[in-house]
This record gives structure tokens, C-alpha cells and sequence, in this order.
């Protein structure tokens, strides 16, 4: 096997609605995503500026022919 | 075992004109095709194609369709002159299909480099947008690589995966339906709109899951199966299959795209091999489909024939588990870069979306689609019905890096990237050299004006002293390689001297 990572995580067979261990990835997981969150704000910011001026018309417009 | 086989991607683009949304599909679909091809000079890019060896109504389960039965939609092989049509430098071909302009990426043997040449299409269709846009007195023309119009049409983005001929299709249908039911959690796109026609307000994690209908089908534009039984090789039919897969997305993120390709290819591998012990039988696999897509809370519970129930993740792991074990069985001594890569991206995806899906904003389309979707709801307080969502749905996949709003979020560093841009471009106009796209794609860089057609498994060329044409047949997809003819290529400055050096090197 290589060295890269290749080992299984902690494979769980009970019910999907038991609630994770909270561990290192996971608070890091909390830290980033705090850091994202300050950062989304500026990304709508953004997509404000490019987003179709009348959503309406544009959606109501993108009409497809069926294909594949 | 590995994820290594010869492999490819279909990508069709949604298309419109600003302010118009009568135009012409077709027609419009045809400027973009040629728009390119004559962007590329020469006939370089205009090589027509040769439908011989097309057989779009062969089904693999052994029988033909007949053409009177077969919807006009069906009818690809006959050629109509006002579709464009060309094969391109880099093996790729590009055309008109149906009513959505398509790339149809040259055969490789990666999910990276299938991956690589599929983008290498993205930055083709951008091309053929930008030289629209400057023709006089017209809106131009965009093209979005999404799979559906959220108003009851879909067009598709095909995978093939080419296999032996010996796997019984029955083996192959029994293994793939659980897998592909539970495959969109890791490479849907995200759609705004529940229901082919977005009867629902709502957001689910797949474009194309909705137009699913049945299990098994030669169909692929009405009544979509999730396993297509096409059986149209472009290769020596008596020793290979390709599995023509119509139920995935478009994906723009690398990570996404290479573990639809690595994981089916890894499945695909140990189906042949007779190596899975497990059956994961779906009860309805239709309906079911539908449920996972419909649920980007991941906890929609799969039941099994067997009576068993659970999530999408927890059956991928299964398909995960067979595949770890079977690595280290048969191949105790190390596995491949390529298969290192989608084993460990594949358990580290398994293990986030898992623990909250959201985690996998930089790796899988739907989960990054829905992380700006619920940005906007939580800023505006919008609803999944408001048109500016429905509006961010479809302009995330516009190919403009200014418009499209995937390439605006990946610009801020968003999104996790494989493939450089660089490699990218040069995958444009460059085949790959481990397959006979490069034989293709050399040849029409070279003889482009002694070709008169290619398809995947010909070249038609025309040369002056020659009455007839002369067509070389390339049924073999590993033949045709840098390896093999990259030489006597270099050397052969005319394709009378290519076509000779060919017949003594086979004679």
C-alpha cells in the first residue's frame, strides 16, 4: 500500500441519526467555517454585482430543448 | 485493481441568447460549433465525421430496435447537413446534438485526464462565446454546463467506461443501481426546483435525478433509465463493452468529477472481476432515487430487497470497504498514483458528509451551489421560490469566468482545484498520448487537408493519386499512442507517406 493516507476512518454501522464524537477535524471544521462565514457576506457582496439584473426574465427566459 | 481504463466524457451545454428565448436552439448550436471550428483555421477543425461503425439503436441486451419504432430523437448516425459537426486536434469531437451544442472529450485512461480534456471543452465552448459575442448586430450566445432548464427539459453529460465484454450486463445492472442511487451524494450539481418541472420549491442535490423513470433502457432523451443499454463499442466488438452512463451531472469542482470517474471506474473493476460479496439490491430504485435527491440532509433511508435500510453515505462506505479490501488483496505491493488518489479523496469525502455535508463546500458541486444559495436565504430571507435563487441555479454554471457564478465563487479561492490551468489549455489543441486520440488528433493536425472524415474508431483520409478513399481502421483503443506512432508520424511529412509506413509496419 502507499503511504498516502488509505486507512479507513472509524467506519460507523449504527443509526444515521446518532451524533458524531466531536473531535480535532471537527473543531477545526467550526473554526473555519467561522472564518467563512465573515467571508460570505463579502462573496454576495460580489455575486450582487454579476447576478442577471431581473431574475425574473432571465429565469423566465433559459428555456432548453430536451436533449440526452 | 485500479482506476485506470480507457474512459471519457459527453458534456452537453445548455444554450440561450440574451433576450431571446425563441432562437433557434439548433442553429444557434451550430454557430457555436462552427464559430469554433473556424476559429481553428484550416480544416484542421472541420474533419467531418464517419458515421460507419454508429450503432445508437444496438442494445446490450442483445437485440436491435427497429429504426420504424425508434423515436426520431433516437436517429443519431444519419448525418444532416445543417448540423455541424467536426473532430478536433485534440481528439475530441465537437457538434450539434439535438437542440445543445456537445464535446465529447477524446479517450483517455484517468479520471484526471478526463477530468483535464473535459475542461479542455469548458474553455472551448467559452471561445466559441466570446467570438459570438462580437458578430455585429446579434445578442451572442451563452452556454451554461448544467443539465437542465428546471422547466421540464434535460440534456445530459455522459460517461463512458470501457469493459470487457465477457461481464455479464446482468452483473453489471445488479452492482450499478445501488451504487448510481447513492453516487449523487458525492458529484450532483444542486438544482432549485423539486420535479422535473420544479413543481416544488425547494433545492436538491442532483440536476438530472428527477428525469430518471425507469430501472433499465436503450432510452436516453425519453423514459431515462438508470442503466443505458446501449451497446455502441467504437471498438472491437467481440472483446469490449462501453458502458454508456447518462445519469450524471456537469460537475465544475475537480473533486467531485474525479470521484464520479474513479469510484464507477473502481466499481466497474471489481464487477468484472466478480469481486464484490455483497448484494445491495435496491427496493425501488427509482423512487429512491428521487427520496436521496431530494434530501440534502443526507439521512433519507435506502431500503434493500434484503430488508435492510441506510443512508446514501453508509452504502457508498460499503462500496468504499469491498474496494479497500480488494486493493489489498490484489495488489499487496501498492496501488497506483491515480488510484491512491480517489481512495483517499473518496473515504475523506465519505467521512464529511457524514459528519455535515456542508463541510464539502470545496469539493462537491451541490454542497458549494447550496452554501451560496443559503447565504442569500439567510441574508434576504428568501424562499426557494424566489426567482433569484432560481436565477443563481442557472447562472452558476454560465462558462464566462465573470458571469458564471461557480467560476466567481473558485476566483475567491472557494473551491479546490486539480488541474491546472495550463495543463487545461494545452489540452485544447493536444491529445492525449496513451490512447488512439492521439493517432486521431496528430492526423488532423498534420494531413488535416488529405483527411476527409474521422470518427472514434476511423480515419478517412483522401489522397491525391488515390481514387479511393483510404479508411484506417482503429478498433483498438490502446493502439494508436505516442508510444506507438508518435514517430512514424514525426517523420511522415504527407499522408501518402503516413498510409505507407503503415501498411509495412503492419504488413
Amino acid at each position: 500500500m502507499p503511504s498516502q493516507e488509505h486507512s479507513r476512518p472509524q467506519r460507523r454501522d449504527d443509526t444515521p441519526d446518532e451524533a458524531p464524537e466531536p473531535d480535532a477535524a471537527t473543531a477545526e471544521a467550526t473554526a473555519r467555517k467561522d472564518a467563512l462565514d465573515d467571508d460570505i457576506d463579502s462573496v454576495l457582496d460580489e455575486i450582487d454585482g454579476v447576478l442577471e439584473a431581473n431574475a425574473e426574465e432571465f429565469v423566465r427566459g433559459f428555456v432548453q430543448k430536451g436533449g440526452q | 485493481m485500479t482506476v485506470r481504463r480507457v474512459m471519457g466524457i459527453e458534456t452537453e451545454y445548455g444554450i440561450s441568447v440574451p433576450g431571446d428565448p425563441g432562437a433557434n436552439p439548433m442553429l444557434l448550436s451550430g454557430y457555436v460549433v462552427n464559430a469554433y471550428a473556424g476559429l481553428r483555421g484550416s480544416r484542421a477543425g472541420r474533419a467531418s465525421w464517419d458515421y460507419e461503425d454508429e450503432m445508437p439503436l444496438r442494445d446490450a441486451r442483445g437485440f436491435e430496435v427497429a429504426r420504424q419504432l425508434a423515436d426520431a430523437s433516437q436517429l443519431t448516425d444519419e448525418e444532416d447537413p445543417t448540423l455541424a459537426n467536426v473532430v478536433l486536434t485534440n481528439g475530441a469531437r465537437l457538434y450539434v446534438d439535438h437542440a445543445h451544442p456537445e464535446y465529447s472529450s477524446p479517450e483517455v485512461t484517468s479520471p484526471r485526464a478526463a477530468l483535464r480534456w473535459d475542461r479542455a471543452g469548458e474553455q472551448i465552448m467559452l471561445e466559441s462565446v466570446r467570438r459570438l459575442s462580437v458578430v455585429p448586430g446579434t445578442s451572442g450566445v451563452n452556454l451554461y454546463k448544467n443539465n437542465t432548464d428546471g422547466k421540464g427539459a434535460s440534456y445530459g453529460t455522459h460517461e463512458n467506461y470501457l469493459m470487457s465484454r465477457e461481464t455479464p450486463f446482468l452483473e453489471i445492472t445488479r452492482h450499478l443501481i445501488p451504487f448510481f442511487v447513492a453516487r449523487q451524494v458525492m458529484c450532483g450539481a444542486g438544482r432549485v426546483g423539486i420535479g422535473q418541472d420544479s413543481t416544488h420549491s425547494g433545492f436538491q442535490i442532483a440536476q438530472r435525478s428527477d428525469f430518471f423513470e425507469v430501472e433499465v433502457g436503450l432510452e436516453t432523451t425519453l423514459k431515462r433509465p438508470i442503466i443505458n443499454t446501449r451497446d455502441e463499442p467504437h471498438a472491437v466488438a467481440a472483446l469490449y463493452r462501453r458502458l454508456h452512463v447518462i445519469i450524471g451531472d456537469a460537475n465544475q469542482c475537480d473533486v467531485a468529477g474525479l470521484l464520479k470517474m474513479g469510484t464507477t471506474s473502481l466499481v466497474l473493476a471489481m464487477i468484472e472481476d466478480g469481486a464484490l460479496d455483497v448484494d445491495l439490491s435496491v427496493r425501488k430504485p427509482v423512487a429512491t432515487l428521487h427520496e436521496v435527491s431530494h434530501d440534502p440532509g443526507l439521512r433519507t433511508l435506502i431500503e434493500l430487497r434484503d430488508g435492510r435500510t441506510m443512508t446514501a453515505v453508509q452504502l457508498l462506505w460499503i462500496y468504499y470497504e469491498q474496494a479497500d479490501r480488494y486493493l489489498q488483496v490484489r495488489s499487496p505491493g501498492g496501488i497506483d498514483d491515480d488510484t491512491a488518489e480517489v481512495m483517499s479523496r473518496w473515504s475523506s469525502v465519505l467521512t464529511k458528509l457524514e459528519r455535515d455535508p456542508m463541510e464539502c463546500a470545496r469539493e462537491i458541486d451541490w454542497v458549494a451551489k447550496l452554501e451560496l444559495l443559503q447565504g442569500y436565504r439567510d441574508r434576504d430571507g428568501l424562499e426557494w421560490s424566489d426567482h433569484r435563487l432560481r436565477a443563481i441555479d442557472i447562472q452558476w454554471s454560465d462558462v464566462r469566468p465573470e458571469k458564471g457564478l461557480f467560476h466567481r465563487v473558485a476566483q475567491r479561492g472557494r473551491i479546490e482545484s486539480l488541474i491546472e490551468g495550463a495543463a487545461v489549455r494545452a489540452a485544447m489543441t493536444n491529445p492525449p498520448e496513451d490512447t488512439r486520440a492521439y493517432f486521431r488528433g496528430r492526423c488532423l493536425e498534420k494531413y488535416s487537408a488529405e483527411i476527409a472524415a474521422a470518427s472514434w474508431d476511423s480515419v478517412i483520409f483522401d489522397v491525391p493519386g488515390h481514387a479511393a478513399l483510404q479508411r484506417v481502421p482503429m478498433l483498438e483503443p490502446l493502439r494508436g499512442t505516442r508510444e506507438g506512432v508518435g514517430a512514424l508520424i514525426d517523420r511522415s511529412p504527407d499522408a501518402s507517406t503516413l498510409l505507407l509506413e503503415l501498411a509495412a509496419a503492419n504488413g
